[in-house]
């Protein structure tokens, strides 16, 4: 059998997504943003809003996620996101607008707009990706960084005396009535991701639902931040980040 | 048809402008003394008949934020603050100037610095021509001095904002933001529909349609041979700006010996001092610069080799005197004139001072 045999349209079982363009990505070897993006990628194109979807990408490793996904995108400032996001669907209610956004840009120097977006219930999805680290500018501590985590800013580990505690912000969000669906999933193997790809769907269709805010949290990787293989981040974020974060739906309305 | 006169505040003015303008969206958060621009919209229900959005932010940063989102889907948007809120807006005016996008920011200027006070000044002229927030970028700023000009600069603001892709800022004050005066409202214009915004500005996120790439909106580039080219391109279109926008009016300039210059409700304040002066036989007369960037240098620059001298007078330590300086170039004395902090000077000490520092 001759390799022109076999690539054939009925023998094809997988392949990138369309809106997924050949730009090389700066993502560390192991990191999730990689399959997030993937994610995303698909549900939109799977609901056929491609021409339809603004995306605001953040400052943190995301900041060139306009790279990737050929979609219209805006960068935000750090942490406002969020607000970008309230007025692209305020003026333009019939687009998807998503926010993709990192720990310290969500939790951190963003919190107000993530709180007040998600407590007005703009109709938007926020893709919260925590990997309890600040990636990009290496390795400081987040605000969700793990009790006794060392991180660059941390070296003796986090102390709660001095830092406080690790920020449970979907928790936070979940209590808020304009929020309809708040979750927290994760891609380290193909289980966790089919099913955050289904929580991901339901998001954005919420959003063009009218069904309030989305956050679809991804408990993640920083194998470069945290110093780690690949294997090894998937190990430590499953025996120390899951019971921190624990997966699954914090609110789910119908 | 008969015109549409009306007596309100400068603030009052202004919302009714944006609604009648066309704004497609108002993002404030409320701070004295300029929150009638917020209230009269939201009484005013725009969504309801223009469909206007009107949106109270959680803070100035997220208006300004909220600017940028809707500015960068091609939409007419603007915000509003006074002095300490247009402080925290500096770091997405930056975005803004660095993106290229266009809107219409609103400052009714308080005295400062810091929490200052709630009475008019005019000390954030520093701020809003040389700079604010970070990097080398240029505000297009229109400085009105009577209720009618708020409401026309609504208008004249967009119009110069999308011609240029370029933020514009009015720099008002309190006493024109809440002085009552008779107004003509600008006549009801319809918001822009998709396919015209589309057209109009084919950069905006108005989502990827299949045969053009991607738009993205954004003021970051790591490679510094291009951040290099988007700052020339930037200083290509200031240089344009600067040749094509300088806007100013002269007042009893002909025959003038001395010149007062003066822009806002100092200007409005110096119409009478160059009456008084004039009865009393002194060739006085007031140039007042409408655009403070660009700044009417090259007029002031000619009178410089026609009157004795000038004096700048303004409502804070002496700021615009330093561009009124560079544009006379040491031919002739000119001298600075302010009341600080929320004191609103009166004629008679502007003439008094005229004659001690310049006559």
């Amino acid at each position: 059998m001759e390799l022109c045999d076999i690539i054939k349209p009925e023998n094809l079982v997988y392949k990138k997504p369309e809106l997924m363009n050949d730009n090389p990505m700066h993502y560390c070897p192991g990191c999730s943003h990689g399959v997030i993006h993937k994610l995303i990628a698909e549900v939109i194109e799977e609901m056929g809003m491609k021409e339809k979807t603004i995306g605001v990408s953040p400052v943190g490793c995301a900041v060139f996620a306009y790279n990737y996904l050929d979609i219209d995108w805006q960068e935000a400032a750090h942490g406002r996101a969020p607000a970008i996001a309230t007025a692209i669907k305020r003026l333009n209610p019939g687009k998807m607008v998503f926010t993709y956004q990192g720990d310290g840009d969500l939790a951190a120097i963003g919190t107000a707009e993530t709180i007040h977006a998600a407590n007005r219930g703009e109709n938007i999805v926020i893709v919260f990706v925590n990997n309890a680290i600040y990636g990009m500018t290496g390795g400081q501590m987040a605000p969700t960084t793990l009790e006794g985590m060392a991180t660059s800013t941390t070296p003796y580990g986090r102390d709660i005396a001095l830092n406080g505690h690790p920020l449970k912000i979907s928790n936070l969000l979940a209590q808020l009535e304009g929020t309809g669906l708040v979750t927290r999933q994760s891609v380290q193997n193909p289980a966790a991701v089919r099913k955050a790809k289904k929580m991901l769907r339901k998001a954005f269709e919420n959003s063009m639902m009218g069904k309030g805010t989305s956050v679809v949290e991804f408990v993640s990787t920083c194998s470069s931040g945290w110093k780690m293989t690949p294997a090894q981040s998937n190990k430590w974020m499953e025996e120390n980040m899951f019971p921190a974060y624990p997966l699954g739906d914090l609110k789910n309305v119908d | 048809m008969a015109e549409d006169i009306k007596l309100m505040k400068g603030n009052e003015a202004v919302a009714h402008a944006a609604i009648r303008y066309g704004v497609d969206g108002y993002f404030g958060y409320p701070i004295t003394p300029q929150s009638e621009i917020l209230e009269t919209l939201t009484l005013e229900k725009p969504w309801e008949t223009t469909g206007m959005v009107v949106l109270q932010a959680e803070s100035e940063v997220a208006a300004i934020n909220m600017v940028y989102g809707g500015a960068g889907t091609g939409k007419r948007v603007m915000t509003s603050s006074s002095s300490p809120g247009i402080s925290l807006k500096q770091e997405g005016i930056s975005y803004i100037a660095g993106a290229e996008l266009p809107c219409l920011i609103v400052n009714v200027m308080r005295g400062g610095p810091g929490l200052g006070t709630i009475q008019p000044s005019q000390a954030d002229y520093f701020q809003t021509v040389k700079g604010g927030g970070h990097g080398d970028y240029r505000l297009i700023t229109l400085a009105p001095y009577s209720v009618q000009e708020m409401a026309d600069f609504v208008g004249l603001g967009f119009e110069l904002a999308f011609k240029y892709s370029n933020p514009v800022i009015m720099l008002a004050d309190g006493i024109i933001g809440q002085m009552m005066e008779k107004v003509i409202l600008p006549p009801f214009h319809t918001r822009k529909t998709e396919a015209e915004i589309i057209a109009e500005s084919p950069w905006a996120t108005q989502g990827k349609t299949a045969g053009r790439k991607p738009n993205v909106i954004t003021s970051l580039e790591l490679d510094p041979a291009k951040m290099e080219e988007n700052n020339i391109r930037f200083q290509a279109k200031y240089k344009k700006i600067t040749e094509n926008e300088v806007r100013y009016e002269e007042f009893q300039c002909d025959d003038a010996e001395y010149l007062l210059i003066a822009f806002g409700s100092s200007a409005r304040i110096c119409q009478k001092v160059v009456e008084n002066a004039r009865n009393e036989g002194i060739k006085l007369g007031l140039l007042r610069p409408i655009t403070l960037w660009p700044f009417p240098s090259e007029i002031i620059s000619d009178y410089a080799s026609r009157v004795k001298g000038m004096l700048s007078v303004e409502l804070n330590a002496g700021q615009m005197v330093e561009d009124v300086r560079l544009a006379v170039n040491g031919k002739v004395k000119v001298e600075h004139f302010g009341r600080l902090g929320g004191i609103v000077f009166t004629p008679d000490e502007i003439l008094e001072a005229f004659k001690q520092k310049i006559y």
